[in-house]
């Protein structure tokens, strides 16, 4: 199996919520610490990509965000702009300002036209062997298989034309499992598994991109050990006078029922998730790499944030 | 960003239960994984429950289980009424109905067809035409609109006393606010009269125009003829269309129409929220209340419980043992104790985050309502009346 940063391209996705953008950024700073020339993108241009590096906003034209990494956001008019004169060698450059708009129109129109303009601005980066590797912050989970499926589609809807001939080198790349793969980030709660499940099938029936890893985010810790558990659970039993809840808020001098209520919750709400998580890893496909990352207790969202996460998913692939 | 421009401040008076009594339409937004389809059934359970009437939730991706826990093996396009042993088996007597439906954008969009089509000709070749599915599934926010629109039709028709909308999960929740005006621009738009005419004109010189070939050499001819035809059969739905738009954003300016945002207390939810709190002051739409969902318990910020984990974390090993013996190995009792102060100080963290999240989220509206994190998944309608509970008073 190739390792996930070994690849060229890593499309991340996940269910809203789950903490997609987080993961995307999280990888790709990863890979930019370990030497690799890494590209970061989001699709979504209203998206918060630039807050996760806390560097100002990102834009079609990459700009490099920390040592050995580049950002941008997706622009699909510009997207247009760059294949027009780069691979087409349109000569209309001048004339384009209301063609793009046009064409814009017709993208969002045309089935599968917005998805190649997307999803074939970070084929190219790869093909042209820009980067050693591009992450894409993707759309999420409902509406992945429509973006890897388009180049197919559209090979299906278009007979003739430059599009068409586009569309073949693109195929190689996305249905090459050692360059190009696709990265479901979860979380241990029902919706998400469901749809990471969802998707990993849809993946293998409607696309032909390989599923690279699952990631499951935002995973409690476990508090006790099973005897720990135990010892726990007499620490917590009120029945008895005194109880150890009432010798211990005399030993300490202020009340230990809130601080018993609040690790009693932790352990609930560990104990329900990991029956998510446990379904998770038994209906994946055998030998999907399965990695875990943390619930952060944390003030922010932010550079610190992403950083941590980071390190985390290094613990994981085992660097 | 819109988050920063100062709202309306105004007390929390009201309560959820006094919203859903007034209104009519009750349309649920907010960001993806907040809760929105839970939070908008729960409401939906307990107005069926409590205030009475005819109650249907239109809902766009339930939960299979809680579709099986309201008694239906599961639920389409169809309006369909929960069965009332669900609410016997529940424990509870409604005073009304509850009804429940799913948004098929597909078979959504082809009753739109089949509704303004001029012709059954047309109809047909609207509905046969190759790009209509995949048209349908993504331009102009067409999931949006279509909500919108069903929504529109439900209420006209009459059926309902109160009619519960749980809205698609759209990264920017304005999109199905803006749907209905960009679909009747859409169809009004010079693009469109643009596109179609290569298929009205055989006669016009591609050379003579840029845009077509241009557009040619990439896309090729017959592919750009396939969608100028279909554009052309559906410009024939051009009256209907945008009449229908508009009474659409008529409804939702409507003093019966109200919204309630959702959001969980992390910090993405929470810009959305805010985000769609004042484009809903912008367009003079109501703002009925914010649900916070998933809220940690208030004690998480009780700073005297904070100085005891502290000293729960650093005396652990004494207070080991001032416990009885039987309790268990000091060791184990020891790390017992400490995770306890511990874990308490991280979830403190996360309470305090959360608190000044809600302080700005509060701002706005009248009613503000929350939830608590529960222990365990809303599987059933006791789980729905339960979270009810926490936002009903």
């Amino acid at each position: 199996m190739t390792d996930l940063l070994d690849r060229k391209l890593l499309f991340v996705t996940g269910k809203g919520g789950v903490g997609k953008t987080t993961i995307a950024a999280s990888l790709a700073l990863l890979a930019a610490q370990r030497g690799k020339r890494t590209l970061v993108g989001e699709i979504d241009a209203k998206g918060n990509l630039a807050d996760f590096y806390e560097t100002g906003p990102t834009a079609f034209k990459e700009r490099e965000v920390s040592p050995g990494l580049w950002a941008m956001s997706m622009n699909t008019e510009e997207s247009l702009k760059e294949y027009l004169t780069l691979q087409l060698k349109i000569p209309f450059i001048a004339r384009l300002g209301p063609l793009a708009r046009t064409f814009d129109f017709v993208a969002n129109a045309a089935p599968g036209v917005k998805e190649i303009l997307t999803v074939g601005k970070f084929l190219w980066e790869v093909r042209e062997r820009h980067y050693d590797l591009v992450v894409v912050d993707s759309v999420a989970t409902g509406h992945i298989t429509g973006q890897l499926a388009a180049p197919a589609a559209i090979q299906d809807l278009v007979q003739v034309g430059l599009v068409r001939d586009q569309t073949d080198w693109m195929l190689d790349i996305l249905g090459d499992p050692a360059r190009t793969g696709v990265v479901i980030v979860s979380a241990p709660e029902e919706m998400p598994v469901n749809e990471t499940l969802e998707l990993a099938s849809r993946l293998r029936s409607e696309t032909v991109v390989d599923l690279a890893a699952v990631i499951a985010n935002r995973v409690l810790p476990e508090l006790f050990g099973r005897a720990e558990e135990e010892v726990f659970d007499r620490i917590s039993d009120r029945t008895g006078s005194p109880c150890p809840a009432d010798v211990l808020s005399t030993a300490l001098g202020g009340p230990v029922e809130q601080l018993l209520d609040g690790a009693q919750l932790a352990v609930t709400l560990r104990r329900t998730r990991a029956q998510h998580l446990t379904r998770l890893r038994d209906e994946l496909p055998p030998g999907t790499p399965l990695l875990y990352v943390p619930y952060l207790f944390q003030r922010s969202h932010g550079a610190r944030a992403t950083t941590q996460v980071a390190a985390h998913l290094g613990e994981e692939l085992g660097f | 960003m819109a988050a920063t421009r100062t709202r309306k401040q105004k007390a929390s008076t009201g309560s959820i239960e006094q919203l859903l009594a007034a209104k009519e339409i009750v349309i649920h937004c907010g960001s993806g994984g907040v809760g929105k389809t839970t939070t908008a059934a729960a409401a939906a359970a307990m107005a069926a429950v409590h205030l009475g009437g005819k109650v249907l939730v239109l809902t766009v991706d339930p939960a299979r289980r809680l579709a099986n826990a309201l008694g239906l093996e599961e639920f389409g396009n169809v309006e369909t009424q929960v069965p009332p042993a669900a609410f016997a088996d529940a424990g509870v007597a409604p005073r009304g109905e509850l009804w429940v439906a799913m948004l098929d954008t597909k078979q959504s969009w082809d009753d739109l067809v089949r509704l303004h089509a001029p012709d059954a000709r047309t109809r047909d070749a609207i509905l046969g035409n190759p790009l209509y599915k995949n048209i349908t599934g993504r331009f102009v926010q067409s999931h949006d609109y279509i909500a919108m629109e069903r929504l529109y039709e439900i209420h006209a028709s009459g059926r309902y006393d109160l009619i519960v909308v749980d809205t698609p999960p759209t990264r920017n929740a304005i999109d199905f606010l803006e749907a209905p005006e960009r679909m009747a621009d859409f169809f009004s738009s010079r693009l469109l009269r643009w596109l179609t005419v290569p298929a009205r004109s055989r006669v016009m010189t591609f050379a003579s125009k840029p845009f077509y070939s241009v557009a040619d050499r990439i896309l090729g001819s017959k592919f750009l003829e396939d969608i100028a035809e279909f554009f052309l059969l559906f410009q024939t739905m051009y009256d209907g269309f945008v009449e229908r738009a508009e009474a659409v954003t008529r409804t939702l300016a409507d003093s019966r129409t109200t919204f309630v945002v959702v959001s969980t207390l992390e910090s993405a939810p929470v810009a959305e929220a805010e985000f769609f709190i004042d484009a809903l002051q912008d367009r003079g739409l109501h703002l009925g209340a914010v649900v916070l969902n998933k809220v940690l318990p208030g004690w998480f910020l009780d700073r005297g419980t904070t100085t005891t984990a502290k000293a729960l974390c650093v005396d652990a090993e004494r207070l080991t043992q001032a416990l009885p013996a039987d309790i268990g190995p000091p060791d184990q009792v020891t790390r017992v104790l400490r995770e306890v102060g511990e874990s308490f100080l991280n979830f403190q963290v996360v309470a305090n985050r959360e608190a000044e999240m809600r302080a700005e989220l509060s701002a706005a509206p009248e009613v503000v309502a929350s939830a608590p994190y529960f222990d365990h998944d809303i599987t059933d309608l006791v789980g729905l009346l339960e979270l009810g509970e926490q936002i009903w008073r």
